[in-house]
């Protein structure tokens, strides 16, 4: 009897296999995490070089590097990327990392399907990518891929765009249930619902968010291979369907999809203002609530992407308010951050940085995505660059701040060194400067009338234009120090505690760092 | 060097032109010229102040926390985590700043949307990459293309000052008159737009959006395509021209004199080098995005016409697909866009041009051609 629990020990304090094959076949959280970061990264630097392509063909006005085609396909793919490459990846392997150690859980719940769901990725991107190397291009019909231009009139490569996205909804899908499983089933004892970290929360609604709208997007484009391979036409006017329907169905997915692209983020900053604040996070249950309150509304703004389409007016009335509703839930949240550090002890180490810049920039994009709301003004801005401006803000010092942050907070935890402090703050300063400079003067132009998704413009952006692709240029670069203090900490650093930092609360500053390859194989006992 | 001497002139002009200095033009909206544009520019600078203080306040906090609570040693940071009323106090609050913007954002749609019949009531069709106009009272109807060349976009010209913001006919419309705009599109959907008439209505393949204007001033406005629609998107370019109703008048009966002109030209004896002359500029303004100046166009998508048997020996076959289009492609019907000479120009242009004529049959299509295949078809 004794011998047989013996060898079951053993078995469960063995370390990383070695070579190829621990990647390959791993079931463990963390090395999954470390994938799916790494991942990511990659794809981070892919959609950013397709930015610098786009960025210099508008440098100037007039014709610069690439073919009006090449353009439309380069603002194709690094949307794509971007989205379903670079930000979604990186919080999945956030929550990898971070959820069971959180909870005080030894894993995920499906560890097999974990693999699974990463080791697709690369195949569904693979796909997406190999595309550019076939006749006719890759997709060239703008991230959200309007029907019956990528229907009709998409180029032959369309298919296997097709067959990219269901991959990625497939990852997408298993990975929300991973997460949704593990959140519900093992949490270490005494954690309950209204006691569990702000991260794991703003995940757990994330998830369900993903498997209500991933499943959608499938819809659409199954609905699109259906037009384009087997002679039905639910997008095709000519044929009795209905090109408005596209947009319908894509942005009920892709409303809830922006969201699922700033909650993780949202979680990540809480921890970083409580910890450097040293001041217990502000309205924990207001700030709950007001996260669900933004997942339950995304489910019903999603025409206010769609306010030229001719829809009547009591649709467009509906939309703007409750569009303008959820002003509501991110003004209490952004409040609560405030309310956090005040009468706190705030330092600003790297990652407290960026989640300020985070609170402040984000403000910024939501203040113009307020303005957005508003139908008829929408009309003068709709698919301008101030909407290009607009969901800039939301998302790169919105969502990848975000995740910037959160590696510089949890990276000592993964790799047991400090990183360079000293370049971590350079690395802010000159992404924070870079960033502004690159997306403001994009609200001046997109006012003054200039067009989203064009190759080239009138003389009077010209200006303006230059400045962006300068900021776009250094933000680009600076993002290779990233690179570089990322791979310092692994090799070197000055040793990291296991609390890392002073007065960090919550389970996962309890282990040792770096994080031991199996952790809480016991539940700690929460109180 | 000169480089660097062109992007610190940028910087320092985008400084300098910023609100401050320079008119507000280059960084906000136009207030347009018709009631309902200077109403949404109003809407529109106003949610603007709104945002602004906000935004002004929160950085600004945000500057005071700062600066007030950084850490100093023997520091005690509070340790409170809710206050319920002042939480309350801000969602209320919150919800009371938008209710005042809500308020007039409703009344300006209701306006906005308003599709009773116009004076003047205009088709606007969108395709790849034109505009086609049909004024539905006065019979008169074109394409406006983008009259912008190569050589300025290519960088081998200098660059006029409505550089692609021009184009060869543009909208003609009355001054004091309701002008009801009727949107759709003949492939992919665009988006129709004068910034200067704050009208924007996508333009969808079995849809009719309307908008509507009433300028009160003269003038020339200029608008762009805002709905990706392929390659050439951003060159398709929208233009205005509102005028006095006199000349509005004057205008149509120009137009129909022009129509009645060239349904005369048909009937006349036509030399290969001159349908090879006007060929060869219609192939530019409406073939060369696709087929290329060389012929050899961007296979798969857009096929070779240099070498292409179809060109070089099935004339009835090319007639057909000018005027029919090719269903489920790029190419579409150019029976209703161009003149019965400017497509059996075009079509002559293909068959002698880049060597074809060599090595196919070498036929020319005369304009007769052309309406006896219209004719065959009714």
């Amino acid at each position: 009897m004794s011998a047989v629990i013996d060898s079951h020990s053993d078995d469960h304090h063995h370390g990383p296999a070695k070579g190829i094959t621990r990647w390959l076949y791993t079931t463990n959280h963390k090395d999954i995490g470390t994938l799916y970061l790494w991942f990511s990264f990659l794809m981070l630097f892919l959609g950013g070089a397709m930015a610098m392509v786009i960025r210099a063909e508008l440098f100037e006005p007039g014709s610069q590097i690439v073919s009006p085609e090449f353009y439309n396909q380069m603002l194709t793919n690094h949307g794509l990327i971007m989205v379903f490459g670079a930000v979604m990846p990186a919080f999945v392997g956030l929550a990898n990392w971070i959820i069971p150690m959180q909870i005080g859980a030894p894993d995920m719940a499906l560890p097999r399907m974990n693999n699974l769901s990463f080791w697709i990725l690369p195949v569904a991107f693979g796909i997406l990518i190999s595309t550019f190397f076939m006749e006719g291009g890759g997709p060239n019909f703008g991230w959200t891929f309007y029907a019956p231009l990528s229907t009709t009139y998409a180029p032959p490569t369309v298919t296997f765009f097709i067959f990219a996205v269901h991959i990625m909804g497939a990852s997408s899908i298993m990975g929300s249930i991973n997460i949704i499983t593990t959140i519900l089933n093992m949490r270490a004892p005494g954690m309950t619902f209204m006691k569990m970290p702000l991260f794991t929360w703003t995940w757990l609604i994330t998830a369900y968010l993903l498997i209500a709208v991933m499943p959608v997007l499938a819809g659409a484009v199954t609905m699109m291979l259906m037009d384009i391979h087997f002679g039905t036409s639910f997008f095709n006017a000519a044929g009795g369907g209905d090109p408005v329907l596209f947009q319908h169905i894509f942005w009920f997915f892709g409303h809830p999809e922006v969201y699922i692209m700033i909650l993780p983020a949202f979680g990540i900053v809480s921890h970083i203002i409580e910890t450097f604040s040293r001041k217990p996070i502000f309205g924990y249950t207001s700030m709950v609530y007001a996260i669900a309150s933004i997942a339950i509304l995304s489910f019903i703004v999603w025409a206010h992407h769609m306010f030229t389409v001719g829809m009547p007016i009591a649709g467009e009335l509906f939309f703007m308010y409750t569009t303008m509703l959820i002003a509501i839930p991110t003004g209490v949240k952004v409040f609560n951050w405030l309310s956090t550090m005040f009468k706190g002890s705030i330092s600003f180490e790297t990652p407290m940085l960026f989640s300020i810049a985070f609170v402040a920039l984000f403000t910024i994009g939501g203040l113009s995505g307020l303005m957005l709301a508003i139908a008829p003004a929408d009309f003068q801005y709709h698919d301008t660059y101030f909407v290009v401006a607009h969901f800039h803000y939301v998302l790169v010092p919105g969502a990848i701040f975000g995740i910037i942050a959160g590696v510089y907070y949890w990276l000592p935890k993964w790799t047991g060194n400090m990183y360079d402090e000293v370049l971590g703050k350079t690395h802010f300063w000159m992404s924070f400067i870079s960033v502004n400079i690159t997306f403001f003067p994009m609200h001046f132009v997109g006012l003054a009338g200039m067009p989203r998704r064009i190759p080239d413009y009138a003389l009077q952006f010209a200006d303006f234009n230059m400045v962006i692709s300068i900021g776009a240029f250094i933000f680009g670069l600076t993002q290779l120090l990233f690179l570089f203090i990322i791979l310092k900490s692994i090799f070197a650093g000055k040793q990291a505690t296991s609390e890392v930092w002073e007065g960090a609360k919550g389970l996962e500053w309890t282990v040792a760092s770096p994080a031991p390859y199996h952790t809480f194989e016991t539940p700690p006992e929460v109180k | 060097m000169v480089l660097i001497k062109r992007i610190f002139a940028a910087l320092i002009s985008c400084c300098v032109s910023l609100p401050l200095f320079a008119g507000w033009g280059d960084v906000n909206m136009t207030p347009g010229v018709n009631a309902l544009s200077r109403e949404i520019f109003d809407l529109h600078m106003t949610i603007f102040w709104i945002c602004v203080v906000i935004g002004a306040l929160v950085l600004g906090f945000m500057v005071y926390l700062i600066v007030a609570f950084r850490k100093k040693e023997g520091d005690k940071p509070a340790q409170f985590d809710d206050h319920p009323v002042l939480e309350m106090t801000w969602t209320v609050l919150f919800a009371v700043i938008l209710a005042v913007m809500a308020i007039p954002a409703t009344f300006t749609m209701i306006r906005a949307y308003d599709d009773a019949e116009g004076d003047i009531n205009i088709l606007i069709t969108g395709h790849q990459w034109k505009w086609q106009y049909e004024y539905l009272e006065d019979e008169v109807s074109f394409f406006s293309n983008l009259s912008t060349d190569l050589d300025q976009r290519n960088n081998i010209a200098p660059k006029s000052d409505n550089y692609l913001l021009e184009v060869d006919e543009p909208l003609v419309i009355p001054t004091n008159k309701r002008i009801r705009f009727l949107i759709t599109a003949n492939d992919v959907i665009h988006s129709w737009w004068v910034p200067d008439f704050a009208v924007k209505q996508d333009a969808i393949p079995g849809f009719i959006n309307t908008a509507w204007t009433q300028v009160d001033e003269e003038g020339i406005f200029r608008g762009q395509c805002t709905e990706l629609c392929g390659q050439y998107h951003g060159y398709m370019p929208v233009v205005v021209k509102a005028v006095s109703p006199e000349d509005y008048e004057l205008w149509v009966n120009e137009k129909k004199e022009a129509k009645i002109q060239q349904a005369l030209l048909t009937e006349k004896l036509w030399s290969t080098e001159e349908l090879y002359e006007i060929g060869e500029g219609v192939y530019q303004t409406n073939c060369v995005a696709c087929h290329q100046v060389n012929g050899e166009g961007l296979p798969p998508v857009f096929p070779a016409l240099a070498g292409s048997d179809l060109v070089l020996n099935d004339k009835a076959k090319q007639i057909e697909i000018l005027m029919e289009g090719v269903q489920g492609a790029a190419m579409q019907s150019y029976a209703e866009q161009l003149s019965e000479v400017d497509i059996a120009a075009v079509i002559t242009y293909t068959r002698k041009a880049w060597g074809n004529d060599a090595s196919g049959d070498g036929e020319i299509v005369i304009p007769k051609e052309i309406l006896d295949y219209k004719n065959n078809k009714l």
